[in-house]
């Protein structure tokens, strides 16, 4: 009885737990899994349309990169948001959860611009598909943002309530995750678009 | 989206160990209706798959009396059809189209899909993996409300007075885009993709769910390999349908936007009346390329449930263990692998470049090989077995048998060359309604069969369920296996009729037997129908475990409440196979019972796992505690 080793144990004890991981935290990361697929599948009729040839090239909206930028300051606060939250550093919480939830806006109204830009340049939703799909994939990407902005301000009005602490993290972890994945969603995004116009 | 976390402060270990003290006694509404309790939301799914299901079968019906009478006068119908019956007594050939398309939206998605996985994962996962209840039930509850939404749209699409969407079920551009092209391209189209919308984020919710719940909720001991085939099964479907879902939501949003807002993904260089649309530069075949990216992963959604189930019922009714059971896991997870490479397989007439056609021809090919494997699986633990023939066996064997027949005829049509004479063929009707439709729906009735006792703690009547099983089978085959002829002679599906052409003048009786048998097999299905009604209320008391098999669903009460064990959830200490287990003292033992009681029985190995077993929960909690 006294030998059975550690490994033994596992086999047993392995089961029992078998992901550390909090089962609506693991289905947030499948959902985003799915979102992942429909852009796949945008993109890639996207590629297979360009290469049937009959495509409008035009410039991208310049604002587009301000945007980016904006886009990825904010998942600095947001992070920083978190590991305050880690930290019981409170009023930083604040600050930075509302902080990123501002930049997160400016980005929709930075996008909405960008769209304006796109008018002035004579490139329609309706028109040829290469602007097509353009306010497509923005806009599917920013019907996100939306979500991940209304998931935001429950987790802000958490915070000011001081119900996100290190103690409870799990609201505010999953939603530092899906902004991370927004804002890479929006750099594969932008990148893609630069490759492919 | 926000949905998934709304409580944060309150963790799933908590709900597993105190669901059981505080019993929900709700209203009838957060019991019945609103509920999040996973046994009643699977009833739910189960109770409006088969109102789907007795209307999908209806419109085939249908369809099938024009096509094996096309000289009848059907004015009898009009009572029902209304407008649709022509003053000629013949069915109008717009809403033949309707019906066909009805037809199959309906049996692929609402009974297949959201019927057989909407019932049986959420009914059995948390049963057999010895869970309290699912991941999240209200995410589970917004699922069904979803679909129920979904399927009201859907269904009130049906009395239009324009029809319901008649593009086909694949509902290719341009003549689903474009409201001029035909009457049921114009608000019933629109009403599908609403509809198919909804029906997306219902079956997302349901499959996020249901994976989530099959990682992190299993029991103490529940490792993957002892998980029942079944588990593993909706495992797979859920992560399928996770991925190739949003394909198609991608697909039918660019539809959406083509048909409403101009603009030009699939549409190009399309004159009416002479004259040119202004929508340039679309492509048609792109929609075919997204559809069936979704589409062809979505009949192994439908299949591999079926597939499961019936992998559990044969081994309990054999009383053996499952023959070969990582082959028949790995052969599922190959399966829906392949699922996603090769798509372009229904799409080998579409000009396709023949060297890719080859590419595609080959991975299709070799789905036959893990096919191959299960049903070689599956006669293997048939062979020699004590066989019982309940009316789930009966129905088990069956789907064997049509997914044997079904799956041949893949591999003719597998082959781009021979696809070249096929496509859009009787030929392929035959196929898919074997191999994927009948084969899912034995798969369905076997389960409902199976695990009715533990739905409603009845037994249904094996007498009728023989009877049921032996017109049904006898009449699928009757109705499929003569469409193989006419399909190699040429008969393209979809037709109205044929009299305009001599050549197909010779099938005539062929078309009049597959109509009648269609009507026989529908008739059968209200013997079932009857059977379930009668014994939710009338049937025998059901045993607490009724076909002494070993999964954990068995070791709950006759009904179990809310929670499922009143107890602890009960430890696996064994893979839920052993049937007819040499020395031991019954022919099962199920997964529960320790090593340490049936030494009789036990192989070295296993004896080696007692002492594990003895130490197990002293040695945990004192894990537990350094680890906190």
């Amino acid at each position: 009885m006294d030998k059975v080793t550690a490994g033994d144990f596992r086999i047993i004890e392995e089961p029992q737990k078998p992901l550390a991981m909090e089962p609506r935290k693991f289905g947030m990361w499948l959902f985003m899994g799915s979102v992942l697929m429909l852009f796949a599948a945008l993109t890639s009729a996207y590629i297979v349309r360009e290469a049937e040839g009959n495509w409008v090239y035009f410039e991208m909206p310049g604002l587009f990169t301000i945007s980016t930028v904006v886009i990825l300051v904010s998942s600095i606060t947001m992070q920083w948001a978190y590991w305050s939250a880690k930290k019981d550093n409170l009023e930083n919480v604040k600050i930075m959860v509302t902080l990123t939830a501002v930049l997160g806006i400016s980005f929709l109204v930075l996008q909405w611009q960008g769209w304006v830009q796109l008018v002035a340049n004579k490139i329609y939703f309706v028109g040829n598909p290469s602007g097509s799909f353009l306010y497509v994939l923005t806009g599917v990407h920013g019907l996100h943002i939306i979500s991940a902005i209304v998931f935001l301000l429950i987790v802000m009005v958490a915070t000011y309530r001081y119900k996100v602490h290190s103690k409870s993290l799990v609201s505010i972890e999953m939603c530092t995750t899906y902004w991370h994945f927004l804002g890479g969603l929006w750099l594969y995004l932008f990148v893609f678009l630069l490759l492919y116009r | 989206m926000a949905t998934i976390d709304i409580h944060p402060q309150t963790s799933a270990h908590h709900h597993d160990d105190h669901a059981h003290e505080h019993e929900h006694h709700g209203n009838f509404w957060t019991n019945y209706v609103f509920s999040e309790d996973h046994k009643v939301i699977a009833k739910q799914f189960l109770i409006t798959g088969m109102v789907w299901a007795l209307i999908g079968g209806i419109l085939s019906v249908m369809f099938r009396l024009q096509l094996g009478f096309p000289d009848a006068d059907l004015s009898w119908l009009k009572p029902v059809l209304g407008g649709w019956i022509t003053p000629e007594g013949k069915i109008d050939p717009e809403f033949y189209l309707a019906l066909v398309t009805m037809h199959g939206t309906i049996m692929v998605f609402f009974v297949l899909t959201a019927g057989l996985s909407g019932t049986f994962s959420n009914f059995l996962i948390p049963l057999q993996i010895g869970a309290r209840d699912m991941a999240s039930g209200f995410m589970n509850m917004l699922s069904y409300w979803f679909f129920f939404l979904s399927s009201v749209i859907m269904f009130v699409s049906l009395f239009l007075s324009t029809g319901p969407a008649s593009g086909g079920w694949v509902i290719y551009p341009p003549l689903s885009a474009l409201p001029q092209a035909m009457q049921g391209s114009g608000l019933g189209m629109t009403l599908w993709l609403v509809a198919m919308a909804i029906f997306i984020a219902s079956s997302l919710l349901g499959s996020i769910n249901y994976i989530s719940t099959v990682i992190n909720l299993r029991t103490k001991g529940m490792s993957f390999t002892r998980m029942p085939l079944t588990i593993w099964a909706f495992f797979f479907t859920a992560i399928i349908g996770i991925l190739s879902f949003p394909v198609l939501f991608a697909a039918a949003l660019l539809l959406i936007f083509d048909r409403s807002f101009g603009t030009s993904f699939y549409l190009s260089d399309i004159y009416i009346g002479g004259e040119a649309l202004p929508n340039q530069g679309g492509s048609p075949i792109l929609f075919q390329h997204l559809f069936w990216f979704l589409g062809h992963p979505e009949v192994y959604i439908v299949l591999l449930p079926a597939l499961g189930i019936t992998s559990e019922i044969i081994a309990t009714n054999s009383r053996k263990p499952i023959f070969g059971y990582k082959a028949m896991v790995g052969s599922m997870l190959f399966i829906a692998i392949l699922s996603f490479v090769v798509w372009a397989h229904h799409m080998f007439v579409t000009g396709m470049n023949p060297f890719l056609g080859s590419i595609f021809t080959l991975l299709t090919l070799i789905i036959a090989v893990p096919s191959a494997v299960k049903i070689f699986n599956y006669v293997t633990t048939l062979w020699k077995g004590n066989i019982r023939f309940t009316s789930a066996m009966l129905f088990s064997i069956g789907l064997v048998s049509y997914f044997l027949t079904g799956g041949i005829t893949g591999l003719f049509l597998g082959n781009s060359a021979v696809d070249i004479q096929l496509h859009d063929t009787y030929f392929v009707v035959a196929h898919f309604h074997l191999v994927m439709g009948s084969a899912s729906f034995f798969g369905m009735l076997a389960g409902v069969y199976h695990w009715f006792p533990k739905m409603f703690g009845r037994m249904m009547d094996e007498r009728l369920g023989y009877i049921h099983f032996w017109l049904t089978f006898i009449g699928v085959y009757l109705v499929f296996f003569p469409m193989h002829y006419i399909g190699i002679a040429g008969f393209p599906r979809r037709y109205y009729s044929w009299t305009n052409f001599e050549t197909f003048s010779g099938f005539a009786d062929l078309n009049m037997l597959v109509s009648v048998a269609a009507i026989l097999t529908l008739c059968a299905q209200f013997i079932f129908l009857f059977n379930f009604i009668y014994s939710i209320f009338r049937g025998k008391v059901a045993p607490a475990n009724p076909w002494n098999a070993t999964t954990l669903e068995w070791t709950t009460p006759r009904h179990p409440g809310h929670g499922n064990w009143p107890g602890e959830i009960p430890t696996v200490y064994r893979w839920p196979y052993d049937y007819s287990k040499p020395g031991a003292k019954e022919d099962f033992i199920p997964q529960h019972i320790p090593y340490s009681e049936t030494q009789e029985s036990n192989l070295p190995h296993e004896n080696e796992l007692i002492k594990l077993e003895l130490n197990n929960d002293s040695i945990v909690v004192e894990n537990k505690d350094q680890k906190h």
